[in-house]
């Protein structure tokens, strides 16, 4: 079966407010978690630009 | 989804986004070097640099580091005394002409808590740094411009929630990050879709937490007239303050009234965070989510008893907290360097759809309508 349009979108979205709520309660891990809620965004949108 | 209602999305999403989009270019790219002020004020030299002493030099006490600023200043008041974490030996320090002067008419600058020393911070006060703050701020336009850009950041929002709609009928046949290759136009708008959604957590934090503190003139002046207020209502009547005590003691008396707090900024008698009567400190939590959260202690300027001891209002926990998430200076370097990305990305968002809008007004119906179902 096809995955629905919003299935990858959706898991970003809630890593990424995952990241940027876990980092406003520590350091360390915490800040690890918002690097990689907020990196998948910024890769996955910087690469197809880079690539011709 | 019916047809009729993706062209109404479409007209939502087109005309918040053109609108919006002058005011988020402008806004993205004051935004960029914003994200390293702390960095670029050490490059270009306008950080305070305090001298080299012994550690654990003592500090003075508070009264005598307000003397220094009077006598660096004569002419001046203090407004407020307030602690950086990065720089325990200094005391940034605000004077102004009289207690009330707006915010942008006031000299900020650092008191060597040690010496007294008075150290500029030119940062603070004008040059690049201020320039690009003020254009993100207010358009040097006061609450008007602040107003004006905070309509635009809601319009902004509503453009990501529109475009969310819409990346449903445009993507139901690709793959997620597929960016056909066909033509140019096809290119950009798979790129638009694609960037848009996965930046789509960032973007609608960045504009709501921007929206909310533009509109931090409004929530103190609610919080003036309603927390503020009930605190000092005793007061109401009360003369005019002649005499003001020495401010030497009003960080131990804080924190005894607030344990466990660590003191973030005094605002003296007469400034816009205090009554007429009243030192406020305001203290923030240990913890790393507290320390954003001010819980003020009001203490009466003549006998130095603490009169009450401030809740805090939901919407002022929401500026607070509106702060962190806006600027992303919480996560360390690697947040700083995410956020600048994440910034640029969202540029070539607004640009991508700048673009898409104006080829698209000169493209046939057909082929647009062929678009969104193949």
């Amino acid at each position: 079966m096809r995955q629905s349009t919003f299935t990858i979108p959706a898991l970003l979205a809630v890593l990424g407010a995952a990241g940027l709520f876990a980092a406003l309660l520590g350091d360390g891990a915490w800040d690890a978690l918002a690097w990689l809620g907020l990196g998948l965004p910024a890769v996955i949108g910087t690469w197809p630009l880079l690539r011709r | 989804m019916r047809s009729t209602t993706i062209r109404r999305w479409s007209v939502v999403h087109t005309w918040t986004s053109l609108i919006c989009t002058l005011f988020l270019f402008l806004l993205a790219l004051t935004g960029l070097p914003l994200i390293f002020h702390h960095e670029l004020e050490h490059l270009l030299g306008e950080a305070p640099e305090l001298r080299e002493m012994a550690p654990g030099t003592a500090h003075l006490d508070l009264q005598q580091l307000v003397e220094a600023g009077e006598r660096h200043r004569p002419d001046e008041v203090v407004q407020y005394l307030g602690w950086e974490e990065d720089e325990p030996n200094g005391v940034v320090t605000i004077m102004a002409a009289t207690a009330s002067t707006e915010p942008n008419s006031s000299h900020t600058f650092m008191l060597d808590a040690r010496t007294g020393e008075a150290v500029e911070m030119p940062a603070a006060n004008g040059g690049f740094m201020m320039l690009m703050l003020r254009l993100h701020v207010d358009l040097f336009a006061g609450l008007p411009g602040k107003l004006l850009l905070a309509f635009m950041g809601m319009l902004f929002v509503l453009a990501i929630i529109s475009g969310v709609v819409l990346y449903a009928p445009f993507m139901r046949k690709l793959r997620f990050a597929e960016v056909r290759d066909k033509s140019t136009r096809l290119r950009w708008l798979d790129l638009h879709n694609l960037i848009g959604i996965v930046t789509l957590t960032w973007a609608l934090t960045v504009g709501v937490t921007g929206v909310i503190s533009a509109c931090a003139d409004l929530l103190i002046e609610a919080w003036r007239g309603d927390t503020l207020a009930a605190m000092v209502e005793p007061y109401r009547d009360a003369p005019p303050l002649t005499e003001r005590a020495p401010a030497s003691r009003l960080l131990e008396i804080a924190r005894a009234a607030a344990p466990g707090m660590r003191p973030d900024f005094i605002a003296f008698p007469g400034t816009r965070f205090s009554s007429e009567h009243h030192y406020a400190v305001f203290m923030v939590g240990s913890s790393h989510l507290t320390s954003h959260l001010w819980t003020p202690v009001l203490i009466d300027a003549r006998t130095l008893q603490v009169t009450a001891v401030g809740t805090r209002p939901w919407y002022m926990d929401a500026l607070a907290m509106s702060q962190p998430l806006h600027f992303g200076d919480y996560g360390g370097r690697p947040m700083q360097i995410l956020w600048a990305v994440l910034d640029v990305l969202t540029l070539i968002v607004l640009g991508s759809g700048l673009y898409l809008w104006w080829v698209r007004r000169r493209a046939p119906r057909a082929t647009l309508r062929g678009e969104v179902a193949a």
